[in-house]
């Protein structure tokens, strides 16, 4: 087994650039803490750090351009073994486009280590700034100075609730402060300030990492949360999705011989969907089959609501509706939804309440006030008006729905039986 | 296998078949993030499988699914065009990475936002094109209450045995609108087995084994493990246009053509004598069907093809089709994207095409078409 994180001494980074002592002193630091390399899982990111994999004894993975974070929750959301450690290396560019991802991993604090290298600048790709570019540092697309303050990554992520949060400047031994991260129980993450000796030197002659760091006013030091890290946390499940969908058996006759289709509109908060849902398992019951399907705004709660149901004592393949045979409509919004397909109805019957003007159709219609018996009930009345004058079904298989469904005590059942003259 | 012969009807719609077949198949995880029309296939994930997590963004949920992945589990997820779009590069990455996971793409109104109540048949050229490089990954498209549960263990089979990201394409009608079904009728799924390597030579993640490398987690400390998105040769390690690295990448594009040849599915309810056919996928095979019985009432002679392997697109297609007179291709999207992905430009003369926006293609229109 090889002890050394590092394969070789000679990484393949610039002359001086802050990347080789951040992927030395994390290699120290593992080695101190005794890590077996293939314990570790280093997930790099896209940037000049990125090609320190091929230099590793341990698992490696390397994804896209500011997603390593993500990707390697992932993987702390798939192992379950605690020996196991899951280092991230980042640049600030990552840093700048994933940040959503680093925000989440310290919300949930979860149990990996950051390290962005902050380099202040876009280094594979030229020299560009960053998220994270002090203002008034130059890069290739800043000639005069960065114009903006960058991001404070470790107020961020201390805020978002990380475990374990440290920025220090790249120099010297800093492998003790990478084993307080690695040490952490949650999410830790380290911002190394460092100055790219391609673009940061060049476009900033004269100046020290140590005096940008304090001109930019983000200060080296830590910040904890005393949190527990993140563990997987699941609601109530079931064995089988089927258990939840119960059987519905034939226990009452049909008198309908071929394919119907129906449509139901009203308005949400009217109980149109709940109505429809309660025919077509009374039809079930029927021995019929059924299709139920929905159709409303994206806004839930508000405006139309119409149910497209299709009974037929065969299979039913294609559920589409377009000129239905019955239409049940009792609002005006439930009106305005279904006007077209109601004026192509050349037949059929078209059951409306008599608050609504009339639309031009070839369907027999018949008028009434079926709101009368409350607004959140009128759908239902309308439909069973139908039913008991088609005789499709019994009435007693929609009434012992209500029963089986619980709702005896949401719906008016009495009154129902007394508007329908039962 | 063994099927019950008395009925056990329910109302049930595509998305619970769908989620409850993955399960039952061996995917364990649903990563989540809510859009209409694919919200129903979150709410039973959440339900049944072992682990969901709520992601925040749809970016983080391929991500997420590609580090469980790599640690060897088999993640789901089920989202529509906007959530997909920003899913795109992410699967690229798992495709190039040969990670194992489903995502279910349930179409909605385009463009954009569109409508995201309406059903449509729509994204099938996107994934077509959506990998970099124009290589295929694997599409099976669901076309009934059947389909939904027999397709997602194909699904997985695919995604395990081809070590890839399997595509399954669905509509808002599938897994929203519900249908009396008899849950007796199902065939029994069973797990699909997870082997990985487990030999003392040497691994090589890419190594290929009849096209397909073996796989070993992130999570364990017998082999090291290198997997990365960049081209790679066989140990995993970026290299530039090297022979290696490029033959890596030749051979993703071969898997998945050759190895899709043990996964093809389509349906061919071939009438004798016929010299009509009907082709539809999705949504528009259950008019299709409808159309077909119909015809054959009236005395038409008609078969009928319903394609579920969609990408990469097998050649049986165009040899079923090629021995019809008239052959009518209906999909609900009004640019055949079906018939582009078989002939381009080059229509044959046999084949004419019934396209819809933004409603569903009846049985009738199917009817007069072929009667046309």
């Amino acid at each position: 087994m090889n002890v050394n994180i590092l394969k070789t001494d000679s990484l393949p980074f610039c002359k001086g650039c802050g990347h080789e002592l951040i992927s030395k002193n994390t290699a120290k630091a593992l080695e101190k803490m005794g890590y077996n390399p293939l314990d570790v899982i280093m997930v790099t990111d896209i940037g000049c750090h990125g090609i320190i994999d091929r230099s590793l004894n341990t698992h490696t993975i390397h994804g896209l351009h500011g997603r390593s974070v993500a990707l390697g929750a992932g993987i702390a959301f798939g192992n379950s073994d605690p020996s196991k450690k899951i280092i991230v290396f980042i640049g600030d560019g990552g840093a700048t486009i994933g940040l959503q991802h680093i925000m989440e991993a310290a919300r949930l604090n979860i149990n990996m280590s950051v390290i962005i290298h902050n380099n202040m600048l876009y280094g594979m790709t030229g020299g560009q700034s960053s998220g994270l570019t002090p203002e008034g540092f130059h890069t290739t697309t800043s000639a005069d100075g960065n114009p903006f303050d960058g991001y404070d990554i470790c107020a961020l992520s201390h805020t978002a609730g990380a475990s374990y949060v440290a920025r220090i400047s790249g120099i010297g031994d800093i492998s003790d402060k990478f084993i307080k991260a690695f040490q952490t129980q949650g999410f830790s993450l380290i911002e190394v300030v460092e100055i790219c000796t391609s673009y940061g030197v060049k476009f900033n002659p004269g100046r020290k990492l140590n005096e940008i760091i304090q001109a930019s006013g983000r200060i080296p030091g830590e910040w904890i949360n005393n949190r527990l890290p993140f563990t997987h946390h699941q609601g109530r499940k079931v064995n089988n999705l089927f258990a939840k969908t119960p059987e519905i058996s034939k226990s009452f006759n049909t008198g309908l011989e071929k394919p119907l289709s129906l449509i139901m509109s009203g308005s949400a908060g009217e109980g149109v969907q709940l109505a429809a849902t309660i025919i077509v398992k009374a039809a079930m019951k029927s021995g019929l089959h059924a299709t139920q399907k929905g159709s409303y705004p994206v806004t839930v709660g508000v405006g139309f609501s119409t149910a497209e149901v299709n009974l037929s004592p065969k299979e039913i393949n294609f559920h589409g509706i377009n000129v239905p045979d019955i239409a049940v409509i009792t609002s005006a919004e439930g009106l305005a939804h279904s006007t077209r397909r109601i004026g192509l109805m050349k037949s059929g019957t078209l059951f409306i309440d008599q608050s609504l003007t009339p639309p031009v159709t070839g369907a027999k219609m018949i008028i009434r006030d079926f709101r009368d018996i409350g607004y959140r009930t009128a759908s239902l009345f309308a439909v069973m008006y139908f039913i008991k004058q088609s005789g499709i079904i019994p009435l007693e298989a929609v009434f012992d729905t209500i029963e089986s469904e619980g709702l005896s005590s949401k719906i008016p059942v009495e009154k129902l039986k007394s508007v329908l003259e039962m | 296998m063994q099927q019950q012969t008395k009925e056990r009807r329910v109302l049930i719609d595509g998305s619970r078949l769908m989620i409850e077949a993955l399960a039952q198949s061996g995917a364990d995880i649903f990563i989540g993030y809510p859009i209409t029309p694919a919200n129903s296939l979150y709410l039973y994930g959440s339900q049944r499988m072992p682990i969901m997590l709520a992601a925040p963004d749809e970016i983080s949920t391929l991500q997420w699914m590609s580090g469980l992945s790599a640690a060897g589990h088999l993640p789901v997820t089920a989202t529509s065009f906007p959530g997909f779009a920003l899913m795109v590069e992410s699967i690229n990455m798992a495709y190039m990475m040969e990670l194992p996971m489903i995502v279910v793409l349930v179409q909605r109104l385009g463009p954009s936002t569109g409508t995201a109540t309406n059903g449509a048949q729509g994204d099938l050229l996107l994934l077509k094109g959506m990998i970099s490089g124009g290589h295929p990954i694997p599409v099976l498209a669901t076309s009934s209450f059947d389909d939904c549960w027999n397709l997602p263990a194909e699904a997985v089979s695919m995604a395990i045995n081809m070590r890839t990201p399997v595509i399954m394409l669905t509509s808002k009608e599938e897994v929203m609108t519900h249908k009396s079904f008899d849950l007796n009728r199902l065939p029994a799924i069973e797990k699909v087995p997870r082997k990985f390597f487990n030999k003392d030579e040497a691994y090589q993640p890419y190594k290929p084994i009849d096209l397909v490398p073996d796989f070993l987690p992130l999570t364990q400390n017998r082999h090291q493990v290198r997997i990365t998105a960049s081209t790679h040769d066989q140990s995993g390690i970026l290299q530039h246009s090297t022979d290696e690295a490029l033959a890596n990448t030749r051979r993703l594009e071969e898997k998945t053509y050759h190895k899709m040849k043990c996964h093809l599915k389509f349906e061919y309810d071939r009438q004798e004598n016929a010299e009509n056919l009907v082709v539809a996928y999705g949504i528009t095979a259950a008019s299709a069907r409808d159309a077909v019985a119909e015809l054959r009432h009236s005395g038409k002679k008609v078969s009928l093809l319903v394609p579920k392997t969609l990408v990469p697109v097998p050649p049986v297609y165009d040899e079923i089709i090629q021995s019809y007179k008239k052959v009518i291709i209906a999909e609900e999207n009004m640019n055949n994207q079906f018939g582009s992905l078989l002939y381009g430009i080059r229509k044959p003369a046999n084949v004419s095409y019934l396209g819809s926006l933004g409603k569903m293609i009846t049985p009738q229109q199917i009817m007069e078409e072929i009667k046309a």
